[in-house]
Protein backbone atom coordinates (compact mmCIF):
# COMPACT_ATOMS: atom_id res chain seq x y z
CA UNK A 1 0.00 0.00 0.00
CA UNK A 2 2.98 2.23 -0.08
CA UNK A 3 1.80 3.92 -3.39
CA UNK A 4 -1.43 5.30 -1.39
CA UNK A 5 1.27 6.82 1.14
CA UNK A 6 1.17 10.04 -0.07
CA UNK A 7 -2.69 9.86 0.04
CA UNK A 8 -2.73 11.39 3.39
CA UNK A 9 -2.74 15.30 3.32
CA UNK A 10 -0.08 15.06 6.63
CA UNK A 11 2.40 13.06 4.19
CA UNK A 12 1.76 14.73 1.14
CA UNK A 13 2.23 18.57 2.64
CA UNK A 14 5.85 18.11 2.78
CA UNK A 15 6.42 15.87 -0.57
CA UNK A 16 4.38 18.80 -2.42
CA UNK A 17 6.02 21.70 -0.99
CA UNK A 18 9.41 20.14 -2.39
CA UNK A 19 7.80 19.50 -5.88
CA UNK A 20 6.15 23.11 -6.28
CA UNK A 21 9.84 24.13 -5.47
CA UNK A 22 11.16 22.38 -7.94
CA UNK A 23 7.97 22.63 -10.90
CA UNK A 24 8.41 26.46 -10.45
CA UNK A 25 12.31 26.53 -10.88
CA UNK A 26 11.76 24.08 -13.99
CA UNK A 27 9.00 26.50 -15.38
CA UNK A 28 11.12 30.10 -14.99
CA UNK A 29 13.72 28.02 -16.83
CA UNK A 30 12.07 27.13 -19.39
CA UNK A 31 10.02 30.40 -19.95
CA UNK A 32 13.23 31.80 -20.43
CA UNK A 33 14.64 29.03 -22.71
CA UNK A 34 10.89 29.32 -24.69
CA UNK A 35 10.73 33.05 -25.03
CA UNK A 36 14.71 33.43 -26.23
CA UNK A 37 13.90 30.54 -29.04
CA UNK A 38 10.58 32.16 -29.50
CA UNK A 39 11.64 35.62 -29.49
CA UNK A 40 14.98 36.14 -30.74
CA UNK A 41 15.60 32.77 -32.35
CA UNK A 42 12.91 31.97 -34.72
CA UNK A 43 12.69 33.97 -37.92
CA UNK A 44 9.98 36.41 -39.05
CA UNK A 45 7.11 34.33 -40.47
CA UNK A 46 6.63 35.38 -44.19
CA UNK A 47 3.00 36.26 -44.15
CA UNK A 48 2.55 37.21 -40.62
CA UNK A 49 5.47 38.83 -39.49
CA UNK A 50 6.58 39.01 -35.88
CA UNK A 51 2.39 39.08 -34.94
CA UNK A 52 2.57 35.34 -35.03
CA UNK A 53 4.93 35.07 -32.11
CA UNK A 54 2.08 34.54 -29.57
CA UNK A 55 1.31 31.38 -30.51
CA UNK A 56 4.66 30.62 -28.27
CA UNK A 57 1.71 31.65 -25.54
CA UNK A 58 -1.11 31.08 -26.88
CA UNK A 59 -0.76 27.55 -27.94
CA UNK A 60 0.51 26.01 -24.44
CA UNK A 61 -2.28 28.24 -22.73
CA UNK A 62 -5.35 26.40 -25.13
CA UNK A 63 -3.47 22.83 -24.54
CA UNK A 64 -3.16 23.10 -21.18
CA UNK A 65 -6.60 24.95 -20.68
CA UNK A 66 -8.12 21.60 -21.82
CA UNK A 67 -5.94 19.13 -20.70
CA UNK A 68 -6.43 20.40 -17.34
CA UNK A 69 -9.96 19.90 -17.50
CA UNK A 70 -9.51 16.60 -18.32
CA UNK A 71 -6.87 16.07 -15.20
CA UNK A 72 -9.68 17.76 -12.70
CA UNK A 73 -12.12 15.40 -13.75
CA UNK A 74 -9.84 12.46 -13.51
CA UNK A 75 -9.32 13.51 -9.95
CA UNK A 76 -13.32 14.52 -9.70
CA UNK A 77 -13.72 10.92 -10.33
CA UNK A 78 -11.29 9.43 -8.03
CA UNK A 79 -12.61 11.29 -4.98
CA UNK A 80 -16.45 10.14 -6.00
CA UNK A 81 -15.04 6.67 -6.23
CA UNK A 82 -12.45 6.37 -3.43
CA UNK A 83 -13.88 9.09 -1.82
CA UNK A 84 -10.16 10.11 -0.95
CA UNK A 85 -9.97 13.85 -0.01
CA UNK A 86 -6.81 14.96 -1.40
CA UNK A 87 -8.10 13.82 -4.58
CA UNK A 88 -11.38 15.71 -4.22
CA UNK A 89 -9.05 18.99 -2.80
CA UNK A 90 -6.74 18.67 -6.18
CA UNK A 91 -9.58 18.70 -8.35
CA UNK A 92 -10.61 22.11 -6.18
CA UNK A 93 -7.08 23.25 -6.83
CA UNK A 94 -6.83 22.75 -10.75
CA UNK A 95 -10.07 24.56 -11.85
CA UNK A 96 -8.62 28.00 -11.15
CA UNK A 97 -5.26 27.56 -13.01
CA UNK A 98 -7.61 25.65 -15.15
CA UNK A 99 -10.00 29.24 -15.68
CA UNK A 100 -6.94 31.47 -15.89
CA UNK A 101 -5.47 28.94 -18.70
CA UNK A 102 -8.55 29.30 -20.72
CA UNK A 103 -9.03 33.59 -20.28
CA UNK A 104 -5.01 33.68 -21.35
CA UNK A 105 -5.99 31.12 -24.59
CA UNK A 106 -8.63 33.45 -25.28
CA UNK A 107 -7.42 36.84 -24.58
CA UNK A 108 -3.90 36.08 -26.63
CA UNK A 109 -6.01 34.72 -29.59
CA UNK A 110 -8.07 37.82 -29.92
CA UNK A 111 -4.94 40.37 -29.37
CA UNK A 112 -3.49 37.82 -32.07
CA UNK A 113 -6.80 38.24 -34.46
CA UNK A 114 -6.75 41.70 -34.56
CA UNK A 115 -3.69 42.04 -36.86
CA UNK A 116 -4.04 39.03 -38.69
CA UNK A 117 -7.63 38.53 -39.10
CA UNK A 118 -8.73 41.78 -38.52
CA UNK A 119 -10.89 41.13 -35.65
CA UNK A 120 -10.80 40.47 -31.92
CA UNK A 121 -13.50 38.34 -32.40
CA UNK A 122 -14.60 35.75 -34.83
CA UNK A 123 -17.20 32.72 -34.14
CA UNK A 124 -14.79 30.27 -34.92
CA UNK A 125 -15.04 26.75 -33.93
CA UNK A 126 -12.20 26.57 -31.63
CA UNK A 127 -12.62 30.15 -29.73
CA UNK A 128 -16.03 29.25 -29.06
CA UNK A 129 -15.68 26.27 -27.74
CA UNK A 130 -13.14 27.57 -25.35
CA UNK A 131 -15.32 30.24 -24.26
CA UNK A 132 -17.92 27.50 -23.36
CA UNK A 133 -14.82 25.69 -21.83
CA UNK A 134 -14.33 28.86 -19.93
CA UNK A 135 -18.12 29.06 -18.40
CA UNK A 136 -17.81 25.60 -17.42
CA UNK A 137 -14.45 26.17 -15.12
CA UNK A 138 -16.32 28.90 -14.03
CA UNK A 139 -19.43 27.80 -13.04
CA UNK A 140 -17.37 24.97 -11.00
CA UNK A 141 -15.55 27.36 -9.09
CA UNK A 142 -18.94 29.44 -7.97
CA UNK A 143 -20.37 26.08 -7.52
CA UNK A 144 -17.65 25.77 -4.98
CA UNK A 145 -17.87 28.92 -3.49
CA UNK A 146 -21.65 28.46 -3.02
CA UNK A 147 -21.92 25.65 -0.82
CA UNK A 148 -20.24 26.20 2.78
CA UNK A 149 -19.35 22.30 3.74
CA UNK A 150 -16.37 21.41 2.01
CA UNK A 151 -17.19 17.88 1.23
CA UNK A 152 -20.05 18.45 -0.09
CA UNK A 153 -18.74 21.05 -2.03
CA UNK A 154 -16.05 18.52 -3.69
CA UNK A 155 -19.12 15.87 -4.39
CA UNK A 156 -20.76 18.34 -6.44
CA UNK A 157 -18.31 19.85 -8.15
CA UNK A 158 -16.97 16.72 -8.58
CA UNK A 159 -20.51 15.17 -10.54
CA UNK A 160 -20.72 18.78 -12.21
CA UNK A 161 -17.02 18.25 -13.77
CA UNK A 162 -17.93 14.74 -14.54
CA UNK A 163 -21.36 15.93 -16.70
CA UNK A 164 -18.84 18.42 -18.44
CA UNK A 165 -16.20 16.34 -19.36
CA UNK A 166 -18.77 13.81 -21.28
CA UNK A 167 -19.88 17.28 -22.66
CA UNK A 168 -17.12 18.90 -23.59
CA UNK A 169 -16.47 16.85 -26.90
CA UNK A 170 -20.13 16.81 -27.55
CA UNK A 171 -19.62 20.69 -27.20
CA UNK A 172 -16.79 20.98 -29.45
CA UNK A 173 -18.46 19.09 -32.13
CA UNK A 174 -21.35 20.80 -31.86
CA UNK A 175 -20.10 24.16 -32.04
CA UNK A 176 -17.54 22.93 -35.17
CA UNK A 177 -21.10 21.66 -37.28
CA UNK A 178 -22.19 24.88 -36.56
CA UNK A 179 -19.56 26.71 -37.36
CA UNK A 180 -19.05 24.60 -40.87
CA UNK A 181 -22.85 25.41 -41.29
CA UNK A 182 -22.60 29.30 -40.91
CA UNK A 183 -19.58 30.51 -42.78
CA UNK A 184 -17.38 27.59 -44.28
CA UNK A 185 -13.56 27.05 -43.59
CA UNK A 186 -12.53 31.08 -44.27
CA UNK A 187 -10.58 31.50 -41.47
CA UNK A 188 -7.81 29.21 -41.36
CA UNK A 189 -4.23 29.03 -40.01
CA UNK A 190 -1.87 29.31 -42.59
CA UNK A 191 -0.70 25.99 -44.15
CA UNK A 192 2.78 26.49 -44.46
CA UNK A 193 4.67 24.30 -42.47
CA UNK A 194 6.00 25.23 -38.93
CA UNK A 195 9.26 25.77 -38.79
CA UNK A 196 11.57 23.12 -36.84
CA UNK A 197 13.02 25.74 -34.53
CA UNK A 198 9.64 27.47 -33.90
CA UNK A 199 8.30 24.13 -33.12
CA UNK A 200 11.00 23.64 -30.38
CA UNK A 201 10.29 26.82 -28.93
CA UNK A 202 6.54 25.78 -28.86
CA UNK A 203 7.45 22.95 -27.57
CA UNK A 204 9.66 24.27 -24.85
CA UNK A 205 6.61 26.94 -23.76
CA UNK A 206 4.60 24.22 -23.37
CA UNK A 207 6.48 22.39 -20.94
CA UNK A 208 7.23 25.65 -19.12
CA UNK A 209 3.36 26.14 -18.49
CA UNK A 210 2.58 22.54 -17.96
CA UNK A 211 5.47 23.04 -14.85
CA UNK A 212 4.19 26.27 -13.97
CA UNK A 213 0.04 24.84 -13.94
CA UNK A 214 1.75 21.76 -11.51
CA UNK A 215 3.28 24.21 -9.47
CA UNK A 216 0.29 26.47 -8.79
CA UNK A 217 -2.10 23.36 -8.18
CA UNK A 218 0.33 22.29 -5.62
CA UNK A 219 0.53 25.74 -4.00
CA UNK A 220 -2.90 26.10 -3.77
CA UNK A 221 -3.36 22.15 -2.55
CA UNK A 222 -1.05 23.24 0.55
CA UNK A 223 -3.18 26.19 1.19
CA UNK A 224 -6.64 24.21 0.70
CA UNK A 225 -4.67 21.35 2.90
CA UNK A 226 -3.91 23.66 5.55
CA UNK A 227 -7.36 25.55 5.78
CA UNK A 228 -9.39 22.00 5.49
CA UNK A 229 -6.87 20.40 8.16
CA UNK A 230 -6.44 23.20 10.65
CA UNK A 231 -7.22 21.57 13.44
CA UNK A 232 -5.82 18.29 12.75
CA UNK A 233 -2.56 16.87 14.71
CA UNK A 234 0.13 17.27 11.57
CA UNK A 235 -1.08 20.94 11.11
CA UNK A 236 0.25 21.65 14.50
CA UNK A 237 3.06 19.92 14.67
CA UNK A 238 4.28 21.97 11.22
CA UNK A 239 7.40 24.17 11.77
CA UNK A 240 6.05 27.53 9.67
CA UNK A 241 2.66 27.38 12.02
CA UNK A 242 3.69 26.76 14.89
CA UNK A 243 5.85 30.16 14.73
CA UNK A 244 2.52 31.74 13.22
CA UNK A 245 0.37 30.53 15.84
CA UNK A 246 3.45 31.87 18.65
CA UNK A 247 2.80 35.07 17.24
CA UNK A 248 -0.69 35.67 17.73
CA UNK B 1 -49.88 22.02 1.94
CA UNK B 2 -51.15 20.53 -1.43
CA UNK B 3 -48.20 17.80 -0.71
CA UNK B 4 -50.18 16.33 1.76
CA UNK B 5 -53.04 15.37 -0.39
CA UNK B 6 -50.83 13.50 -2.72
CA UNK B 7 -51.32 9.63 -3.23
CA UNK B 8 -49.89 7.27 -0.90
CA UNK B 9 -46.47 6.71 -1.10
CA UNK B 10 -46.53 3.30 -2.72
CA UNK B 11 -43.91 0.88 -0.60
CA UNK B 12 -43.92 -2.80 -0.71
CA UNK B 13 -42.26 -4.76 1.68
CA UNK B 14 -38.69 -7.19 0.63
CA UNK B 15 -38.21 -5.40 -2.35
CA UNK B 16 -35.13 -6.92 -4.99
CA UNK B 17 -33.05 -4.60 -6.61
CA UNK B 18 -34.70 -3.32 -10.19
CA UNK B 19 -38.19 -4.22 -8.21
CA UNK B 20 -40.53 -0.75 -8.22
CA UNK B 21 -38.89 0.86 -11.38
CA UNK B 22 -42.04 1.52 -13.24
CA UNK B 23 -44.16 2.02 -9.95
CA UNK B 24 -41.87 4.24 -8.86
CA UNK B 25 -41.70 6.18 -12.28
CA UNK B 26 -45.26 6.19 -13.05
CA UNK B 27 -46.28 7.34 -8.93
CA UNK B 28 -43.70 10.30 -9.36
CA UNK B 29 -45.17 11.47 -12.54
CA UNK B 30 -48.44 11.18 -11.38
CA UNK B 31 -47.90 13.02 -8.71
CA UNK B 32 -46.10 15.51 -9.61
CA UNK B 33 -48.13 16.76 -12.56
CA UNK B 34 -51.29 16.51 -10.06
CA UNK B 35 -49.45 18.77 -7.76
CA UNK B 36 -48.70 21.20 -11.50
CA UNK B 37 -52.22 21.20 -12.26
CA UNK B 38 -53.00 22.45 -8.90
CA UNK B 39 -51.21 25.67 -9.42
CA UNK B 40 -52.32 26.25 -12.64
CA UNK B 41 -51.63 30.02 -12.25
CA UNK B 42 -47.76 29.05 -11.96
CA UNK B 43 -47.68 26.83 -15.09
CA UNK B 44 -49.40 29.90 -16.78
CA UNK B 45 -46.80 32.62 -15.82
CA UNK B 46 -43.86 30.24 -16.81
CA UNK B 47 -45.68 30.00 -19.98
CA UNK B 48 -46.03 33.64 -20.49
CA UNK B 49 -42.79 34.33 -19.56
CA UNK B 50 -41.85 32.13 -23.23
CA UNK B 51 -44.21 34.18 -24.63
CA UNK B 52 -43.22 37.70 -23.61
CA UNK B 53 -39.58 37.03 -24.04
CA UNK B 54 -40.26 35.67 -28.01
CA UNK B 55 -42.24 39.23 -28.35
CA UNK B 56 -38.85 41.31 -27.21
CA UNK B 57 -36.58 40.23 -30.11
CA UNK B 58 -38.69 42.15 -32.87
CA UNK B 59 -39.09 45.32 -30.50
CA UNK B 60 -35.39 44.98 -29.40
CA UNK B 61 -34.69 45.59 -33.45
CA UNK B 62 -36.39 46.48 -36.37
CA UNK B 63 -39.71 44.52 -37.19
CA UNK B 64 -37.88 43.89 -40.62
CA UNK B 65 -39.93 40.30 -42.34
CA UNK B 66 -36.49 39.10 -43.84
CA UNK B 67 -34.27 39.57 -40.18
CA UNK B 68 -37.23 37.94 -38.30
CA UNK B 69 -37.49 35.27 -40.59
CA UNK B 70 -33.93 34.38 -40.36
CA UNK B 71 -33.66 34.94 -36.70
CA UNK B 72 -37.19 32.92 -35.48
CA UNK B 73 -36.10 29.80 -35.15
CA UNK B 74 -33.15 30.82 -32.90
CA UNK B 75 -35.32 33.54 -30.69
CA UNK B 76 -37.88 30.80 -30.16
CA UNK B 77 -35.07 28.24 -29.54
CA UNK B 78 -33.40 30.58 -26.56
CA UNK B 79 -37.06 31.56 -25.01
CA UNK B 80 -37.26 26.99 -24.60
CA UNK B 81 -34.01 27.17 -22.88
CA UNK B 82 -34.76 30.10 -20.72
CA UNK B 83 -38.46 29.24 -20.28
CA UNK B 84 -36.76 25.05 -18.95
CA UNK B 85 -33.80 26.99 -16.77
CA UNK B 86 -37.04 29.54 -15.16
CA UNK B 87 -38.71 26.46 -14.30
CA UNK B 88 -36.11 24.39 -13.43
CA UNK B 89 -35.50 25.98 -10.02
CA UNK B 90 -38.89 24.25 -8.81
CA UNK B 91 -38.18 21.03 -9.95
CA UNK B 92 -36.97 19.68 -6.43
CA UNK B 93 -37.64 22.77 -4.47
CA UNK B 94 -40.69 22.49 -2.77
CA UNK B 95 -40.00 18.80 -2.19
CA UNK B 96 -36.72 19.69 -0.27
CA UNK B 97 -38.12 22.00 2.00
CA UNK B 98 -40.60 19.49 3.04
CA UNK B 99 -38.47 16.90 3.28
CA UNK B 100 -40.56 14.54 0.70
CA UNK B 101 -37.33 14.10 -1.26
CA UNK B 102 -35.40 12.98 1.88
CA UNK B 103 -38.37 10.33 2.16
CA UNK B 104 -38.42 8.70 -1.42
CA UNK B 105 -34.13 9.42 -1.24
CA UNK B 106 -34.65 6.53 1.69
CA UNK B 107 -37.52 4.64 0.53
CA UNK B 108 -36.56 1.71 -1.17
CA UNK B 109 -38.01 2.61 -4.56
CA UNK B 110 -35.07 2.68 -6.63
CA UNK B 111 -34.13 6.81 -6.78
CA UNK B 112 -33.45 7.25 -10.43
CA UNK B 113 -36.96 5.99 -11.57
CA UNK B 114 -38.43 8.52 -8.73
CA UNK B 115 -36.34 11.35 -10.00
CA UNK B 116 -36.87 10.11 -14.06
CA UNK B 117 -40.69 10.51 -13.56
CA UNK B 118 -40.33 13.74 -12.13
CA UNK B 119 -38.44 15.57 -14.75
CA UNK B 120 -41.03 13.59 -16.78
CA UNK B 121 -43.50 15.55 -15.48
CA UNK B 122 -41.37 18.64 -15.30
CA UNK B 123 -41.35 18.43 -19.23
CA UNK B 124 -44.76 17.71 -19.72
CA UNK B 125 -45.89 20.80 -17.98
CA UNK B 126 -43.09 23.20 -18.94
CA UNK B 127 -41.71 21.91 -22.30
CA UNK B 128 -44.84 19.91 -23.71
CA UNK B 129 -46.52 23.73 -23.99
CA UNK B 130 -43.47 25.41 -25.12
CA UNK B 131 -43.48 22.93 -28.38
CA UNK B 132 -47.32 23.24 -28.82
CA UNK B 133 -47.07 27.00 -28.44
CA UNK B 134 -43.98 27.39 -30.81
CA UNK B 135 -46.46 27.60 -33.74
CA UNK B 136 -48.42 30.30 -32.57
CA UNK B 137 -45.06 32.19 -31.81
CA UNK B 138 -43.43 30.85 -35.50
CA UNK B 139 -46.13 33.08 -37.61
CA UNK B 140 -45.11 36.59 -35.55
CA UNK B 141 -41.93 35.70 -36.90
CA UNK B 142 -43.46 34.71 -40.21
CA UNK B 143 -41.88 31.61 -40.80
CA UNK B 144 -43.14 29.05 -43.57
CA UNK B 145 -45.03 26.40 -42.47
CA UNK B 146 -42.41 23.86 -43.53
CA UNK B 147 -39.85 25.53 -41.05
CA UNK B 148 -42.73 25.70 -38.47
CA UNK B 149 -43.01 21.70 -38.71
CA UNK B 150 -39.39 21.55 -38.38
CA UNK B 151 -39.01 23.57 -35.57
CA UNK B 152 -41.22 21.81 -33.63
CA UNK B 153 -39.93 18.45 -34.37
CA UNK B 154 -36.77 19.77 -33.17
CA UNK B 155 -38.31 21.39 -29.99
CA UNK B 156 -39.70 17.84 -29.26
CA UNK B 157 -36.92 16.05 -29.56
CA UNK B 158 -34.92 18.68 -28.08
CA UNK B 159 -36.76 19.92 -24.65
CA UNK B 160 -36.63 16.51 -23.10
CA UNK B 161 -33.00 16.92 -23.47
CA UNK B 162 -33.06 20.34 -22.08
CA UNK B 163 -35.62 18.92 -18.45
CA UNK B 164 -32.95 16.34 -18.58
CA UNK B 165 -29.37 17.76 -18.21
CA UNK B 166 -31.18 20.63 -16.43
CA UNK B 167 -32.21 18.41 -13.01
CA UNK B 168 -28.80 17.31 -12.55
CA UNK B 169 -27.80 21.28 -12.24
CA UNK B 170 -31.14 21.82 -10.10
CA UNK B 171 -30.00 19.09 -7.52
CA UNK B 172 -26.25 20.11 -6.93
CA UNK B 173 -27.86 23.70 -6.37
CA UNK B 174 -30.34 22.71 -4.20
CA UNK B 175 -30.79 24.57 -1.14
CA UNK B 176 -28.07 26.86 -1.68
CA UNK B 177 -28.45 30.41 -0.21
CA UNK B 178 -26.29 32.64 -2.91
CA UNK B 179 -29.06 33.03 -5.58
CA UNK B 180 -29.75 29.18 -6.49
CA UNK B 181 -31.34 30.87 -10.12
CA UNK B 182 -28.35 32.76 -11.29
CA UNK B 183 -25.56 29.82 -10.19
CA UNK B 184 -27.92 27.33 -11.92
CA UNK B 185 -28.00 29.25 -15.26
CA UNK B 186 -24.06 29.35 -14.91
CA UNK B 187 -23.77 25.88 -14.52
CA UNK B 188 -26.30 24.68 -17.24
CA UNK B 189 -26.93 26.84 -20.05
CA UNK B 190 -23.77 25.85 -21.10
CA UNK B 191 -24.56 22.40 -21.49
CA UNK B 192 -27.52 23.54 -23.32
CA UNK B 193 -25.20 24.41 -26.46
CA UNK B 194 -25.84 21.36 -28.52
CA UNK B 195 -28.81 20.93 -28.60
CA UNK B 196 -29.81 24.50 -29.00
CA UNK B 197 -27.39 24.63 -32.22
CA UNK B 198 -28.76 21.18 -33.23
CA UNK B 199 -31.98 22.10 -32.58
CA UNK B 200 -31.94 25.77 -34.22
CA UNK B 201 -30.08 24.41 -36.76
CA UNK B 202 -32.76 21.96 -37.77
CA UNK B 203 -34.48 24.65 -39.24
CA UNK B 204 -31.61 25.92 -41.11
CA UNK B 205 -30.82 22.86 -42.45
CA UNK B 206 -33.84 22.82 -44.17
CA UNK B 207 -33.91 26.16 -45.66
CA UNK B 208 -30.52 25.26 -46.98
CA UNK B 209 -31.99 22.56 -49.17
CA UNK B 210 -29.78 19.88 -46.90
CA UNK B 211 -32.73 18.63 -44.84
CA UNK B 212 -33.00 18.04 -41.09
CA UNK B 213 -32.08 14.20 -40.74
CA UNK B 214 -28.65 14.92 -39.35
CA UNK B 215 -29.90 17.32 -36.63
CA UNK B 216 -32.82 15.32 -35.65
CA UNK B 217 -30.35 11.85 -35.41
CA UNK B 218 -28.29 14.07 -33.21
CA UNK B 219 -30.84 15.50 -31.27
CA UNK B 220 -32.17 12.03 -30.66
CA UNK B 221 -29.04 10.83 -29.94
CA UNK B 222 -28.39 13.40 -27.41
CA UNK B 223 -31.72 12.81 -25.83
CA UNK B 224 -30.75 8.91 -25.52
CA UNK B 225 -27.27 9.85 -23.84
CA UNK B 226 -29.75 12.29 -21.80
CA UNK B 227 -32.07 9.77 -20.77
CA UNK B 228 -29.48 6.74 -19.91
CA UNK B 229 -27.00 9.25 -17.89
CA UNK B 230 -29.26 11.86 -16.17
CA UNK B 231 -31.51 10.52 -13.92
CA UNK B 232 -28.63 8.34 -11.85
CA UNK B 233 -26.20 11.84 -12.46
CA UNK B 234 -29.47 13.54 -10.46
CA UNK B 235 -30.14 11.51 -8.12
CA UNK B 236 -26.61 10.74 -7.08
CA UNK B 237 -26.87 14.94 -6.95
CA UNK B 238 -29.43 14.76 -4.74
CA UNK B 239 -28.03 12.42 -2.38
CA UNK B 240 -24.86 14.70 -2.08
CA UNK B 241 -27.52 17.51 -1.29
CA UNK B 242 -29.36 15.71 1.00
CA UNK B 243 -26.54 14.55 2.57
Amino acid sequence: MSGFKYAAPAQFYPLAGKMALWFAVLAAVLTVIGLVIGLYIAPIDVTQKDSYRIIFIHVPAAWMSMFLYVVMAFWSAMALGMNTRLSAMMAQSIAPTGALMTAIALWTGALWGKPTWGTYWAWDARMTSELILLFLYLGIIALRNAIDDPRRADKACGVLALVGVVNVPIIYMSVRWWNTLHQGASIKLGKTSIDDIMLAGMLVMVFAFWFYSMAATLVRLRAIMLEREAGAAWVARLEEVKEVRKEQ
Amino acid sequence: MTTNSSPVFPVRAAMEPGDGVFTAFFWALRRDLRLALRSRAELGVQILFYIIVVALFPLSMSPDKELLLLLGPGVLWVAALLASLLSLSRLFASDYADGTLEQMAMSPLPLPALILGKISAHWLTTGLPVVLLAPLLSIQYYLEPEAIGVLMAGLLIGTPVLSLLGAIGAALTLGLRSGGGSLLALLILPLYIPVLIFGAGAVEAVRGGMGADANFSLLAAGLLLALAGAPFATSAAVRISLD
